[in-house]
C-alpha cells in the first residue's frame, strides 16, 4: 500500500457549549457581570492521518469523542480549533456550497439502521435522491438503472425498492444504508459503529459486505467502534482514543501484539475472548472522568496505575516508538512500563 | 442465494395505514363521527342545491312568514324547521350557515397551519437565536387569548372603516383574525417534532449528501411530523368554528344578511324567551353536534397516530 | 433434586391476529450455585424465558403449558402474592438498564433499606447495616457516601454494581441477569462480569445469564443453552459448545464472530435472519437458513439427542450419530 495521505487532521479541537438559557450564564463576580459558558471538551487536539486505501479504526469508550471525530470530518459540526485537509485541500473552513465538491467523496454509514433511513421514504426514493441530486444530467431511466445496480451491489433484490424501511430487518437496513453511501461513488467512508445495533450473524454479513466494497472500489474507511474483536479483524491501523485525545496509534498487528499505553493494555485485556480467558482483565482504578472541563496533565492519569507527578502536570505528546506505533504516555517514554 | 428476497417478512406495504384503518373500523363511535362529519361536509358543499330557498335573496324575506314554528308543530310543510324573525326559511339559513362556518374554519386553520408549519420548521431546524425569537413571539401571542385579540382587532376595524364596509369584508376579516391568532399552536407542535427528528441520523445522512436545508426541512423532516399535525388540524377547525360563532354571537362576526351558525344563534337568542325558541335552539344543536364529532375525530386520531402506541 | 426445573414450557402471546407462540417446549434444569447462559440473537425468546421463570411476562403473553419448579414447588400455579415473595427473595433479576430497577427520585440507600424491610421485618438501622455491607461486598468504594446518593449521580458501571448489591440483598437462590453488561464499556463490562461471577461463587447463588455475546458467556458460564426462534437448539458445557458446536446454528453463530476468522478474511455468514414469531417455519425453525437442511427438516421438529458433547435438536447430528453407531457395530 502506498502511503498517500487522504485526510489529515491537525490539532483538531471541538468544544460544545452546554445549552442553557443566557440568563443562567450570567454570573455576578465582585460587582462585575460576566457571561460564563460551561463547555464540554469533546476533542482535545487530535492529530491523525488517514492513508488512502486503508481502514483506520478508532476505538474508545462512550464519550471519548470518537463520534464527534466522525462528525467534524464530514462537516456536520464545525471545529473549535485545528485544520482538516482532504488530499491537499483544507476543508474545515468551507461553506456549504464549497463543500459540495467534497460531498461526493466522503460519505457516512450510521450506527442505528432504524433511524438512519427516512421512515417516510421508500428505498427507491432514499437511493435515487442522492443519485439524481449529484447527477442532474441523468435521465429517469439512468437513475432507475443506477438504483437497481446499487441494490444488487448490496445483495438486495431491486424488486424491493418500493418498500418502506420498516419492512426490512436491521441487517437489510444497514445494507441499504451502505448502498446510499455508495450511491455517490465516494472515496472515503466513515462508519460510525455500523455493527453495534445488529445481531452477531448479521454483523458478519455487513462486515463482509464492507470488506467486499473496499476491495471493489478501493475505498478508504474510518471505522469507529468499541468492539475490539472487529478492530482486529477489519482494520489496518488503530487509533485508541481516550477523553478527546488519541493516546495510541499503531498498526493493528503491532497494537494487539504489544499494546503500550496503559489504557490500551486495559482495553485489550478486557475483550471477552472465546479461546483464552486466562488473561485477567486489568482493573482500572478511579472514576471515569467526564469531559466537562479540560483536564490538566495526561487525560488518563486519574485511572492509571503508572501515573506519577509528571503525569498530573504535563501533557504527554505522541512519541514514535521503535515498532512504528506512536504512544502518548510519559511512563512509556521514560521506560517505566 | 444471491438476493435475500425470502428474508422479507410479509409483503405489507402501507401496513401502518391498514392497521390504523382496521382500528378505525372497529371503533363504532369513530365511524359514526366520521359519517356525521362527512354528512356535514356534503350538506355544506351542496347547500345551494338542496336548500329549498336562497336566504341571501331578499325576495324570500317575507315578514308574513316570520316566526313560523317547525313543521312538526305548525304543520306548515313549506318550512320544515320553521322560519326566523325576518321570515327566512330556517333550514336554508342553517344549510348556508354551516357552509359559511365550515369554510371560515377550514380557511382560518389553513392560514394557521401554513404560518405555524413554516415558522415551526424554521425555528426547530435552524435553532439558536432564530428559534428563541420565534418562540418568544409565540409565547407573547399565546399570552393574549384569541378572543381578546379578535375582539379588539375587529372592533377597531369596525370603528375605523364603518360597519357597512366591515360587513362586506366580514368573512375575510374573520378568517384572517382567527387564522393569525393561533399559529403558535402549530408552530410549537411542529417545532417539538422537528427537534426530535433533527437528532435522527437520516437528517445527518441527507446533510452529508449535500442536500440543502430547505429540501431537508420540507421533504425529509416535514412528512415525519404529519401525525401530530393532522390531529391539531382537526381540533383547530372545531376551535375556529367555535371562535367564529362566538365572535358572531358578540356582533363582530358575519352580518345578519349572511348569517353563519354563530350569527344565527345570536339572532335567535333574543327570541328564545318570546316563544320562538327554534330560531336559536336548532342552529345551536347543529353547531354543537358539528364541534362534538370533530373533537371526537381529533381525539381518535391523537390516540391512534401516536407513535408511542404504534411502533413499527 | 434440581434447584430450578423447567419442563416443556410453552409461552404464547394473544394478539388480535391470533395466538403467537414465543417459547416452544423449553426444558432445562439448574443446580444450586450453577451458572448457565442463555445465548441467542434478538427475537430468539431468551428474555421471554427469563421473564417467564418469575411469571413476569406482561399482559398479552401467558404461560400456555409446562411447569416451573423451584425446589420442587410449582411456580406457575402460584398467586400473584405468593409470586411476589418468590421474586425478590428467592429469584432476583438484573436488567440491562439499571434505571429500570432503580427509582430515580429516591436515594440508593433508602431503596435498599426498603427492599430489605419489605421481605424481612427489621429496624431501619439493622437494614442499613446490611445494605452498607452489601455495597462494600460489590466493591463500591466509600459505601457510606454512595448510600446517600441518587441513581443519576452514579456512573453506569457503579449503577450496575448497586443493582447487583440490591439483587444480592435478600440472599436469593437464583439471579436472572438479562444482558447486564450490554450497555457498558468493555473495561467496565469485564469488571462487572468478574464481580457477578465472584458474588455467585461466594454466596452459592445460581445464575442465569441472558446474553447475545458468546465472549461474555465463555467468561462466566459453566453451561450454555443456545436459543433459536423460541426453542433451545443446543445445550451443554460452555467450553465444549464453543470448541465443538454441534447444531448448525451454533456453528454459524460462532464462525460469524470476527475473532474466529483470520484478520482480513471474509467471515462465515449465516444467510437471512431469524424468522419473526408471526411466521414460524414448520419443522426445524432453522431449516430455511441451514446449509445441511433436508426435506425431513422442513417437516417435523427434531427431538433432543445427546451427541456426546451436548444435547442437540438436529436431524443432521442424529443421522451422523446413527451412521457412527452402525459403523461401530460392523
Amino acid at each position: 500500500m502506498k502511503n498517500t495521505p487522504l485526510i489529515q487532521l491537525s490539532g483538531v479541537e471541538k468544544r460544545f457549549d452546554i445549552e442553557q438559557s443566557w440568563l443562567n450564564e450570567v454570573r455576578i463576580n465582585k460587582g462585575k457581570i460576566s457571561r460564563k459558558k460551561e463547555q464540554v471538551h469533546a476533542l482535545n487536539g487530535v492529530n491523525l492521518t488517514i492513508q488512502k486505501g486503508e481502514s483506520l479504526c478508532v476505538v474508545g469508550e462512550t464519550g471519548c469523542g470518537k463520534s464527534t471525530l466522525a462528525r467534524v470530518i464530514l462537516g456536520l459540526n464545525s471545529l473549535s480549533a485545528g485544520q482538516i485537509h482532504y488530499q491537499d485541500q483544507r476543508i474545515d473552513n468551507l461553506n456549504e456550497r464549497q463543500r459540495m465538491l467534497f460531498r461526493r467523496s466522503m460519505q457516512m454509514i450510521f450506527q442505528n439502521p432504524y433511524a438512519s433511513l427516512n421512515p417516510r421514504m421508500t428505498i427507491y426514493q432514499t437511493l435515487s435522491e442522492p443519485v439524481s441530486f449529484h447527477n442532474p444530467q441523468l435521465s429517469q431511466d439512468d437513475v432507475d438503472y443506477k438504483v437497481a445496480k446499487l441494490m444488487e451491489s448490496v445483495d438486495l433484490s431491486p424488486d424491493l425498492s418500493d418498500y418502506y424501511p420498516h419492512e426490512f430487518s436491521g441487517g437489510q437496513r444497514q445494507r441499504i444504508s451502505i448502498a446510499r453511501a455508495l450511491s455517490v461513488d465516494p472515496d472515503f467512508i466513515v462508519a460510525d459503529e455500523p455493527l453495534a445495533a445488529l445481531d452477531v450473524s448479521v454483523q458478519a454479513q455487513v462486515l463482509n459486505l464492507m470488506m467486499d466494497k473496499q476491495e471493489e472500489r478501493g475505498l478508504t474507511y474510518l471505522f469507529i467502534t468499541h468492539d475490539l474483536t472487529v478492530v482486529e479483524h477489519f482494520s489496518n491501523r488503530v487509533a485508541v482514543m481516550y477523553l478527546g485525545k488519541v493516546c495510541e496509534l499503531a498498526d493493528t498487528k503491532t497494537l494487539f501484539k504489544s499494546p503500550k499505553h496503559p489504557y490500551t493494555q486495559a482495553l485489550l485485556s478486557a475483550i471477552p475472548r472465546l479461546d483464552n480467558n486466562s488473561i485477567q482483565p486489568i482493573r482500572l482504578v478511579g472514576e471515569v472522568p467526564t469531559p466537562f472541563n479540560k483536564p490538566q496533565g495526561c487525560v488518563f492519569q486519574a485511572r492509571c496505575a503508572h501515573a506519577n507527578d509528571r503525569c498530573k502536570i504535563e501533557e504527554p505528546k505522541m512519541v514514535l516508538q521503535g515498532d512504528t506505533s506512536s504512544v502518548a504516555c510519559h511512563a512509556v517514554e521514560e521506560g517505566r512500563i | 442465494m444471491k438476493y435475500s428476497v425470502k428474508e422479507m417478512s410479509l409483503p405489507i406495504s402501507k401496513q401502518r395505514f391498514k392497521h390504523i384503518w382496521n382500528g378505525f373500523l372497529s371503533d363504532k363511535l369513530a365511524v359514526l363521527s366520521l359519517v356525521i362529519f362527512i354528512f356535514y361536509c356534503v350538506v355544506a358543499l351542496a347547500a345551494p342545491l338542496i336548500a329549498p330557498f336562497d336566504p341571501y335573496d331578499p325576495q324570500f324575506m317575507d315578514l308574513e312568514n316570520s316566526e313560523i314554528p317547525p313543521y312538526w308543530i305548525s304543520g306548515d310543510d313549506r318550512f320544515l324547521l320553521g322560519t326566523d324573525a325576518q321570515g327566512r326559511d330556517l333550514l336554508s339559513t342553517i344549510l348556508y350557515g354551516t357552509r359559511l362556518s365550515l369554510s371560515i374554519g377550514l380557511l382560518a386553520v389553513i392560514i394557521q397551519a401554513g404560518l405555524g408549519i413554516f415558522i415551526g420548521l424554521t425555528a426547530g431546524y435552524a435553532g439558536g437565536k432564530l428559534d428563541n425569537f420565534f418562540m418568544r413571539c409565540a409565547d407573547i401571542q399565546l399570552s393574549f387569548s384569541t378572543m381578546m385579540i379578535a375582539i379588539v382587532f375587529l372592533a377597531i376595524f369596525q370603528t375605523l372603516f364603518g360597519s357597512d364596509y366591515y360587513q362586506q369584508l366580514a368573512m375575510l376579516m374573520l378568517i384572517l383574525v382567527i387564522g393569525l391568532a393561533e399559529w403558535p399552536l402549530f408552530a410549537r407542535t411542529i417545532r417539538a417534532s422537528v427537534l426530535a427528528e433533527k437528532q435522527k441520523e437520516y437528517v445527518d445522512a441527507a446533510r452529508i449528501m449535500g442536500i440543502g436545508p430547505m429540501r431537508i426541512m420540507f421533504k425529509h423532516i416535514l412528512p415525519n411530523t404529519m401525525s401530530p399535525l393532522l390531529v391539531i388540524f382537526t381540533i383547530q377547525i372545531a376551535n375556529a368554528i367555535v371562535a367564529e360563532a362566538a365572535l358572531s354571537f358578540l356582533g363582530l362576526g358575519m352580518p345578519v344578511s349572511e348569517p353563519s351558525l354563530g350569527s344565527l344563534i345570536s339572532i335567535g337568542f333574543s327570541y328564545v324567551f318570546s316563544g320562538a325558541w327554534w330560531i336559536c335552539i336548532i342552529p345551536s344543536a347543529t353547531l354543537i353536534l358539528l364541534i362534538l364529532v370533530m373533537n371526537l375525530l381529533g381525539d381518535w386520531l391523537r390516540d391512534h397516530l401516536n407513535p408511542k402506541i404504534y411502533k413499527d | 433434586m434440581a434447584l430450578l426445573d423447567v419442563s416443556n414450557l410453552n409461552v404464547c402471546f394473544g394478539l388480535k391476529s391470533g395466538l403467537v407462540k414465543a417459547l416452544y417446549d423449553v426444558s432445562f434444569r439448574l443446580e444450586r450455585g450453577e451458572r448457565i447462559a442463555l445465548v441467542g440473537e434478538s427475537g430468539a425468546g431468551k428474555s421471554i424465558l427469563g421473564f417467564s421463570i418469575v411469571n413476569l411476562i406482561s399482559k398479552p403473553g401467558f404461560i400456555e403449558s409446562g411447569s416451573i419448579k423451584l425446589d420442587g414447588k410449582e411456580l406457575t400455579s402460584l398467586s400473584n402474592r405468593q409470586l411476589r415473595h418468590v421474586r425478590g427473595k428467592r429469584i432476583a433479576m438484573i436488567f440491562q438498564d439499571p434505571m429500570m430497577t432503580l427509582n430515580p427520585v429516591i436515594s440508593v440507600g433508602i431503596q435498599m433499606v426498603e427492599a430489605i424491610r419489605s421481605h424481612t421485618p427489621m429496624s431501619k438501622k439493622d437494614a442499613k447495616k446490611i445494605a452498607l455491607d452489601r455495597l462494600a461486598q460489590v466493591q463500591i468504594p466509600s459505601p457510606e457516601l454512595r448510600f446517600e446518593q441518587y441513581p443519576h449521580e452514579l456512573s453506569g458501571g457503579m449503577r450496575q454494581r448497586v443493582i447487583i448489591a440490591v439483587a444480592m440483598i435478600l440472599n436469593p437462590d437464583i439471579i436472572i441477569a438479562d444482558e447486564p453488561t450490554t450497555a457498558l464499556d468493555v473495561t467496565i463490562q469485564a469488571e462487572i462480569l468478574e464481580l457477578l461471577k465472584h458474588m455467585c461463587e461466594v454466596c452459592n447463588v445460581a445464575l442465569i445469564l441472558i446474553t447475545h455475546d458468546l465472549g461474555v458467556v465463555s467468561r462466566i458460564a459453566e453451561r450454555t443453552m443456545v436459543m433459536y426462534a423460541g426453542r433451545i437448539v443446543e445445550e451443554g458445557p460452555t467450553l465444549e459448545i464453543i470448541n465443538d458446536p454441534q447444531h448448525p446454528y451454533t456453528q454459524g453463530l460462532l464462525s460469524a464472530l470476527p475473532q474466529m476468522a483470520l484478520p482480513g478474511q471474509r467471515l462465515n455468514q449465516i444467510e437471512g435472519s431469524m424468522p419473526s414469531l408471526m411466521n414460524h417455519p414448520k419443522g426445524c425453525a432453522f431449516h430455511p437458513r441451514c446449509k445441511y437442511a433436508t426435506e425431513k427438516c422442513s417437516n417435523a421438529q427434531p427431538n433432543y439427542i445427546y451427541s456426546g458433547i451436548s444435547t442437540v435438536a438436529c436431524y443432521m447430528v442424529e443421522d451422523m450419530l446413527e451412521e457412527f453407531s452402525e459403523y461401530r457395530d460392523l
